[in-house]
């Protein structure tokens, strides 16, 4: 045996099978064109000199033993640093089916290191939890096969749209309208917005694709496709272009980029969409923003108001002299005023078992314009893994709840509630939607499916790549390398955008129409849905069918 | 789908003639349920004076009856005529009632003097107490309606052989205005309170087809502060509730019903001279827009009868008549039946903008279309 003082290893030494993922490569295929390594986001290939036992088969002759000869191949590093994420980006560039990583299934011993130098595990990316979401186990099960038939979806006259903003009482409508009192103000808008996505944590490029498609989706497809900020600001020509209307623009607990915002407001040619306040996110609840310092680049920099280089971690509150409910409140206020009550202003908050109080607190405000709960299942683009895979509350039995809170007060829809968090995480994104739409959401929010679908991002339940917080993504959408980011062409980037609403509409109306439904979005028609799960159809009081 | 046919007249006329319109129609339902409602009533044995409330129901038994009658004391109604169907009970398939009742009260002293607003109140309560009290001992009291001037009947099978059951036909009761429905069975079972028309503080309409929006409807109006908005046994109801909300409640002229149920879309409300209101009155209304295919028949205390439908409704259904005497059927053959001798030529069957008003003076019908000017002093 081997003195153990001549093997190289330590603590953390780690081989090829335990991390989680295992580069397969096929010598015999490759022809060392160097793609793949110079492709690779974490520089976790290596060409490595091998040597390879030829066996002597001469079974005529007396001579035994072997020949070896030397050939250059690729390996996969096993250090930390440098281990492999799953992205592929390898085996998309490698012009012959040489190499790909596979998942390891057997065991992924980086789980017990990955918190290097003292750092806990941070990450992008989503909830690593795989199989089918609550959502998508939710049916549609009430077909039109009696008194009258299911509709046309392709030949029918649909309404999908949702109201963003405050909705009055008729009572109090017709009061005000008689007294010259004021109407909150409302937009009609597609129930699938793109949920916030930050300028810093999404590359110029992908923010430019998005922008581009939305306008195209409002202008050109008359899909009126709404788009949140996040919390960093928005360029200053966006500020002050007439595309402002489809942005909803976040604040957040750092204000990051209001400076700009107030300083454009004059020059304003048109109000934006909405305002949102972040007060929670579902990825990170109780926790603030986080821009790590890869990602603060000179242009983030600048629009930030910050120096280049520093990690911007938001408080996890809002900095306030006052109760939560009371800087809740005149925050609220403060922003409606500020665009002289023409914009709705809505909070965000992470989903949560005090959902309904903040709800209720929001009912007697009368400058809240909704809700908007994001749960457990949402994305970000940097957390900590704790606060991502274990905190939080599932999205679709709070949203639910706060419903029938509001329908017992009879106030439901007045203050809107829309949902977020896991909305299409396998691809069903407009069954997701709906089924959120029919426990009682006015809409959907999306994020991470927006870049999957229309930027091709690679990251999965499978902590499939992730590295979002590192500002490395190899398809250039949240970085903000320019080498990286170039990669991203937002041309291309748009017309999946486009694409993408139109099908979402598609599959929207081919949902309604066996419902019977066309006049309105079917906002809390609960009688429409089953799921096969006993527990959660009384949970969510809908049908358990089976 | 549904039968519905309504028939408005000057001279008061027999309900039978609206339960022929019913077989006229027979085809293509199953008549598993018959609703009716005669507005403007002349009783044979009685001079009827038309302030006295009437109460319309089913006692299933003596117990109930007499609790009735012991409850109606208690609380102060003096009755006045106590009308007694002759029954054909050959013609009864269904369990034996005990009891048909339309009895005419004087209301209690107390609300002689008193405001409409408390009068029809009270008169509400009392139908909800006396359902609950039904409903409290295994449905054997039930209870339709409670108003002035207006009597209701429901019952399980084909309109004919309830209207031969209760011998409609021997002209003891006339009114000027009836609505009869008869029933398809939903998916929502049998069920006489299922049965249209429905009816609440003297607004009572009947619809055909499904209402998809049905539940989230109904759970708005359970949350208004409103005791009437209760029952939804049927995904029709809501219709009745709507137009009671939008008269009553929110105080806006019967043209308003429309724009609440089946709003302009915005594009269209772009053009509209009051688009601005409207679009407003769509957001604020937005929870009650229904999703059809309706038909929606209905009256008004004042004698005016209505007829909308909404944008999915293919078969429409169809108005005609002449001078003093008009009918309102979901079939043509129905409006036929009820009045022969007009000009068909001259009948109408709206389309998803209209709102047929017949007003009380029975002279001649109003189409009101959505495109045009609301007329509400609040829009201009």
């Amino acid at each position: 045996m081997v003195p153990i003082r001549s093997v190289p290893i330590e603590p953390g030494s780690l081989t090829y099978h335990d991390l989680p993922w295992i580069i397969e490569h096929r010598e015999d295929r490759c022809t060392l064109c160097g793609q793949c390594t110079s492709v690779c986001p974490k520089e976790c290939l290596h060409l490595t000199y091998r040597r390879q036992r030829m066996p002597n088969l001469d079974v005529l002759s007396s001579k035994r033993g072997s020949e070896y000869r030397t050939f250059v191949g690729i390996r996969q590093k096993t250090d930390m640093t440098h281990s492999c994420i799953g992205c592929g980006m390898c085996a998309m560039v490698c012009p012959n089916e040489a190499i790909t990583p596979t998942l390891n299934t057997v065991e992924n011993r980086t789980l017990f290191l990955n918190n290097q130098k003292g750092e806990a595990y941070k990450r992008g990316g989503r909830r690593n939890t795989s199989g089918p979401t609550l959502l998508d186990r939710i049916m549609f099960d009430r077909i039109s096969m009696l008194t009258d038939p299911a509709l046309d979806a392709g030949r029918h006259e649909f309404t999908v749209s949702t109201t963003l903003g405050r909705i009055l009482s008729p009572e109090e409508y017709l009061k005000r309208k008689a007294n010259g009192g004021w109407i909150p103000p409302t937009r009609e808008i597609f129930p699938f917005v793109i949920g916030s996505m930050s300028f810093g944590a999404l590359s110029p490029n992908m923010w430019l694709g998005l922008l581009q498609g939305v306008a195209y989706c409002n202008e050109v497809l008359g899909i009126p496709v709404v788009m949140c900020t996040g919390e960093g600001g928005c360029p200053p020509w966006v500020l002050k272009s007439p595309y402002l209307k489809y942005i909803i623009l976040q604040i957040a607990s750092g204000y990051f980029g209001w400076d700009e915002i107030i300083r454009a407001i004059p020059e304003m040619q048109c109000n934006p969409a909405a305002i949102e306040i972040k007060y929670g996110q579902g990825a990170k609840p109780g926790d603030g923003g986080l821009l790590m310092w890869y990602k603060v680049s000179e242009l983030i920099a600048r629009l930030r108001g910050v120096p280049e280089g520093v990690d911007l971690p938001s408080p996890p509150v809002h900095q306030t002299l006052y109760s939560i409910e009371e800087s809740v409140m005149k925050m609220i206020q403060t922003l409606s005023m500020a665009f002289d009550h023409k914009v709705p202003v809505y909070p965000k908050i992470s989903a949560s078992t005090s959902a309904k109080s903040v709800l209720n607190n929001l009912v007697r405000n009368p400058y809240a314009g909704g809700l908007l709960i994001d749960g457990i299942d949402g994305g970000t683009g940097a957390a900590y893994n704790v606060s991502m895979d274990a905190t939080g509350h599932p999205v679709a039995s709070n949203v639910r709840e706060c419903y029938l809170d509001l329908a017992a007060q009879g106030m439901q829809n007045e203050v809107p509630i829309y949902a977020a968090g896991g909305v299409g995480q396998n691809g069903n994104v407009a069954q997701n939607g709906m089924a959120l739409v029919m426990l009682g959401a006015s809409a959907v929010h999306i994020g991470k499916y927006i870049m999957q679908a229309t930027a091709g991002c690679l990251g999965n339940e499978q902590n499939r790549c992730n590295v979002c917080n590192v500002g490395i993504c190899p398809k250039g959408i949240t970085s903000q390398n320019i080498k990286l980011y170039r990669r991203l062409d937002p041309d291309k980037v748009a017309q999946r955008v486009a694409e993408t609403f139109m099908a979402i509409q598609t599959d929207v109306k081919k949902i309604m129409a066996p419902l019977g439904r066309s006049q309105s979005l079917p906002i809390g028609m609960s009688d429409a849905i089953g799921i096969n799960d006993k527990d959660a159809a009384d949970r969510l009081q809908i049908k358990y069918v089976c | 789908m549904c039968r519905l046919a309504l028939k408005t007249a000057n001279e008061p006329f027999s309900p039978y003639e609206v339960l022929e319109a019913m077989e006229a129609m027979k085809e293509g339902y199953d008549g598993s349920g018959l609703g009716l409602l005669l507005r403007g009533l002349e009783f044979e044995d009685f001079k009827y004076n038309p302030r006295f409330p009437i109460l319309s129901g089913i006692a299933e038994n003596k117990k109930s009856w007499k609790r009735l009658d012991q409850f109606m004391e208690e609380r102060g109604y003096e009755l006045k005529y106590d009308h007694k169907f002759h029954m054909d009970r050959s013609h009864m398939d269904g369990k034996d009632r005990y009891r048909y009742f339309l009895r005419a009260y004087r209301m209690p002293e107390e609300f002689q003097g008193k405001a409409m607003e408390d009068r029809e109140g009270e008169l509400m309560q009392t139908r909800l107490a006396l359902r609950k009290d039904g409903e409290a001992h295994g449905g054997d009291l039930s209870v339709f309606s409670f108003w002035p001037d207006v009597a209701m009947i429901k019952e399980v099978g084909w309109p004919l052989q309830v209207g031969n059951l209760l011998s409609l036909h021997d002209g003891q009761i006339k009114s000027r205005v009836c609505m009869a429905q008869g029933r398809q069975n939903t998916n929502y079972g049998i069920n006489l309170y299922a049965c249209h028309p429905f009816f609440v503080q003297g607004i009572s309409t009947m619809t055909n087809g499904e209402n998809t929006a049905f539940v989230p409807i109904r759970d708005w109006l359970l949350g208004r502060p409103f005791e009437g908005y209760m029952g939804y046994q049927s995904d029709s109801e809501v219709f009745t509730h709507i137009l009671h909300y939008t008269l009553k409640q929110l105080k806006l002229p019967l043209q308003a019903y429309k724009h609440v149920i089946t709003p302009l879309s915005l594009k269209e409300l772009e053009a509209h001279p009051q688009g601005d209101f409207l679009r407003g009155l769509r957001n604020a209304c937005k929870r009650l827009i229904i999703d059809g295919p309706n038909a929606v028949i209905g009256t008004l205390p004042d004698e005016t009868c209505l007829l909308v439908m909404d944008h999915k409704k293919l078969r429409p259904s169809t108005v005609g008549g002449r001078e003093g005497v008009w009918a309102i059927a979901s079939e043509m053959c129905g409006v036929d039946a009820m009045i022969p001798d007009r000009d068909p030529s001259l009948d109408f069957q709206p389309m998803r903008e209209h709102t047929v008003i017949i007003p009380p003076d029975r002279k001649e019908f109003e189409i009101w279309s959505q495109f045009d000017q609301f007329p509400l002093s609040l829009a201009a």
